[in-house]
């Protein structure tokens, strides 16, 4: 029972990096965006992210406002990029799936050259603490694995039902997957396809860089090169794994940072297992879930991936 | 339209992208604070000043070009291989393998068959996202991500495992390395003093080798014909899939002799961090060389120049290596938004009559 309680204690908080990204990334490609560069942008908000609390903020009891800071400057800066990204593959029409790598380069790249600018070497930071629910994290068995971790696990499972409700429930959702649909029939009715797009990549560029902050400032509590890890990717593979439906791509996430957690658990009993074949584990069941979910992406958004172009003839 | 102004609007375009890089590369340059001109100078000119630098841009635009010319198949056939980088930690250990395990036969069959066991291991990495796409739509950009990932951790696993130099085991140091393997797989160093070895020609000879097989053999028309449109040549009666997994075996197997000539001629033993961002390098210069062998040989030499100048701008200027990564990001998306601007007649179009305008508000103001 302590095993089970351990392995959910543990997966929940591991899921929140991938959930925020996979929100994110759900709204670009309602809105017909494909953006494979959430890796770069998720790179920018780990190294963003703790810059902030790092440099002006080292203890004191201040601190919270400066991992606030940090947080709320990886979240402009990663829709900055959005929409950088929205400059080449809405406005110029690029194609998506080549665009996003260079995103991703130019994003991890960016983040390494400043992190040895700004930083050097590893350096850790007190990061964001947990905090316990009072009263709700007493309850066995429920408490430690639902109340009792940080606040921003809290806030990412509070953003699902929110991304739900405004996908499905406000114009500006409704907006986002007529573009992503049929943009010509959203053209014809008045609304701007390209500027819902650009909104849509802001939006999944801010909670990328939202989830990198996560990485660098409550979970891992530094940066380095090898951070983000694919988890940028992983997020990309989640929003086809859930049907570009929120509930769905929490239980994608929850599913995979709880093999994570189960992997981690089995090592930590002694069982004897190469490292690497643990730590290739993700990546295997990317294929295989992407393998077995072929039929989902005819629920996908119609015109995901294809630039929206109001001057060409059908 | 004047042809004129069609050859002045393209060239316009293209230095506004080549300027728009540039820029782009200063604001990070700016924000840490660096001399400008100073690291660009550094990185474009200071490896071409001596014989040795040279020969070091040399060696490294030599897997690039392999590389390279393995994704232009690829993206010609309609696929992105962004799975290079483990399909050459896949082909280096298909080298290492053949190498260890035969080190008596002699260099004229050993090295062929380490080769060629390079380029079988790429292959098969090819192979798996090609047929995941072919079969069942899974896209290629994730699963050969994925298998990058899948490929590192496979590739410490054998330098710590199976691999490991006993020697290693012996002292204790713990290096993940394989031992120096058997002279039969070394490929000459033909340039007193330097690092630079045949591996140049072998690389000229696959340019020249995927010229022809793309430009004059059936299978390449069907190839380039499967990634300009894929419905219409399946109407022509093309296997479209089919070719989508040919062209990824293709440019697997050919990231896994990069593979093979990199440890054949550089380091001749399997170190960590061989692959160091080849494969990614290697699609922006595919882009860069307009899919082309004859523009991938330049524009290799020109990627290795800025790999071997960002090390330079870490020791003279204090600009971290990682520079060359946002360089090589901004040149891709600068060449994907630049190619599509070009190709718009309507954007011309519209420029064309500002154009005209000017032109005739000088007129009127002279009049």
């Amino acid at each position: 029972m302590n095993f089970i309680v351990n392995i959910l204690s543990l997966g929940i908080p591991f899921s929140v990096a991938l959930l925020i990204a996979s929100l994110g990334e759900m709204f670009n490609q309602r809105a017909g965006v494909f953006n494979l560069g959430c890796e770069g942008i998720m790179a920018m908000g780990a190294f963003l992210g703790m810059l902030v609390p790092y440099s002006i903020g080292q203890g004191g009891p201040t601190s919270g406002m400066y991992n606030v800071l940090g947080l709320g400057l990886a979240m402009v800066v990663g829709a900055l990029l959005g929409i950088f990204f929205a400059f080449v593959v809405v406005t110029f029409r690029a194609p998506q799936g080549i665009a996003g790598i260079g995103l991703q380069m130019f994003g991890v790249g960016t983040a390494g050259t400043l992190f040895r600018h700004f930083i050097g070497g590893t350096q850790s930071v007190p990061g964001i603490g947990n905090f316990p629910i009072p009263g709700l994290s007493k309850i066995p068995f429920i408490g430690p694995i639902f109340f009792s971790h940080n606040v921003l696990v809290y806030l990412a499972f509070l953003f699902v039902p929110l991304a739900w409700y405004i996908l499905f429930k406000t114009p500006w959702g409704l907006r986002v997957r007529a573009v992503g649909t049929n943009p010509r029939a959203a053209d014809s009715i008045g609304i701007q396809v390209n500027k819902v797009r650009y909104q849509a990549l802001a939006v999944g560029g801010a909670l990328a860089g939202l989830a990198g902050a996560y990485l660098s400032l409550a979970q891992v509590k530094m940066f380095s090169d090898e951070i983000i890890a694919g988890r940028g990717f992983i997020a990309v593979a989640l929003v086809y794994f859930g049907h570009w439906h929120p509930v769905k791509i929490m239980g994608g996430a929850l599913l995979f940072s709880l093999a994570q957690a189960l992997q981690l658990a089995i090592q930590g009993q002694g069982i004897n297992f190469p490292y690497e074949f643990a730590v290739m584990l993700p990546y295997v069941l990317v294929i295989i879930v992407l393998a077995f979910s072929r039929e989902s992406q005819l629920l996908g958004p119609t015109s995901l991936g294809i630039p929206f172009n109001r001057e060409k003839r059908i | 339209m004047t042809k004129q102004f069609r050859v002045l609007y393209k060239v316009t375009i293209i230095i506004l992208a080549i300027l728009a890089a540039m820029l782009i590369g200063s604001i990070i340059l700016m924000t840490i604070g660096a001399d400008v001109f100073k690291t660009y100078r550094v990185i474009l000119f200071e490896p071409l000043k001596t014989t040795l630098q040279l020969t070091e841009v040399l060696i490294r635009a030599i897997p690039l070009t392999i590389i390279a010319l393995g994704i232009s198949v690829a993206y010609r056939s309609g696929i992105i291989n962004i799975g290079a980088e483990g399909q050459m930690a896949m082909g280096i250990l298909g080298t290492t393998a053949v190498a260890l395990a035969f080190p008596e036969l002699p260099k004229p069959i050993l090295l062929p068959m380490a080769i060629l066991a390079g380029a079988m291991a790429g292959g098969v990495w090819g192979f798996i996202p090609g047929i995941l796409r072919a079969k069942l739509q899974v896209s290629e950009l994730l699963s050969t991500v994925m298998l990058n990932y899948i490929a590192a951790q496979i590739y410490t696993f054998m330098l710590r495992g199976p691999f490991l130099d006993p020697a290693e085991l012996t002292m204790g140091s713990g290096t993940p390395q394989s031992m120096r393997l058997s002279r039969g797989i070394w490929l000459d160093r033909f340039l007193k003093g330097t690092r630079l070895h045949t591996g140049i020609f072998f690389a000229l000879f696959l340019a020249l080798l995927i010229y022809l097989l793309l430009w004059k053999t059936n299978y390449g028309y069907k190839m380039r014909a499967a990634g300009a449109s894929a419905r219409a040549a399946r109407y022509g009666g093309i296997s479209v899939t089919w070719y989508l997994v040919i062209a990824m075996v293709i440019s697997g197997a050919f990231a896994g002799m990069a593979g093979a000539i990199e440890i054949a001629g550089v380091h001749r033993r399997a170190i960590e961090g061989i692959t160091g961002g080849y494969g990614f390098s290697g699609i922006v210069v595919a882009l860069f060389g307009g899919l082309h062998p004859a523009g991938i040989i330049p524009a290799s030499f020109f990627f290795g120049l800025l790999i071997v100048g960002a090390d330079m701008t870490q020791r003279m200027v204090g600009v971290p290596a990682n520079m060359v990564n946002v360089l090589q990001g901004v040149i891709i998306l600068v060449i994907v938004a630049t190619k599509m601007i070009l190709a718009d007649p309507y954007l011309m179009e519209r420029v064309w009559r500002k154009y005209q305008g000017i032109g005739k508000k000088h007129v009127e103001v002279e009049a």
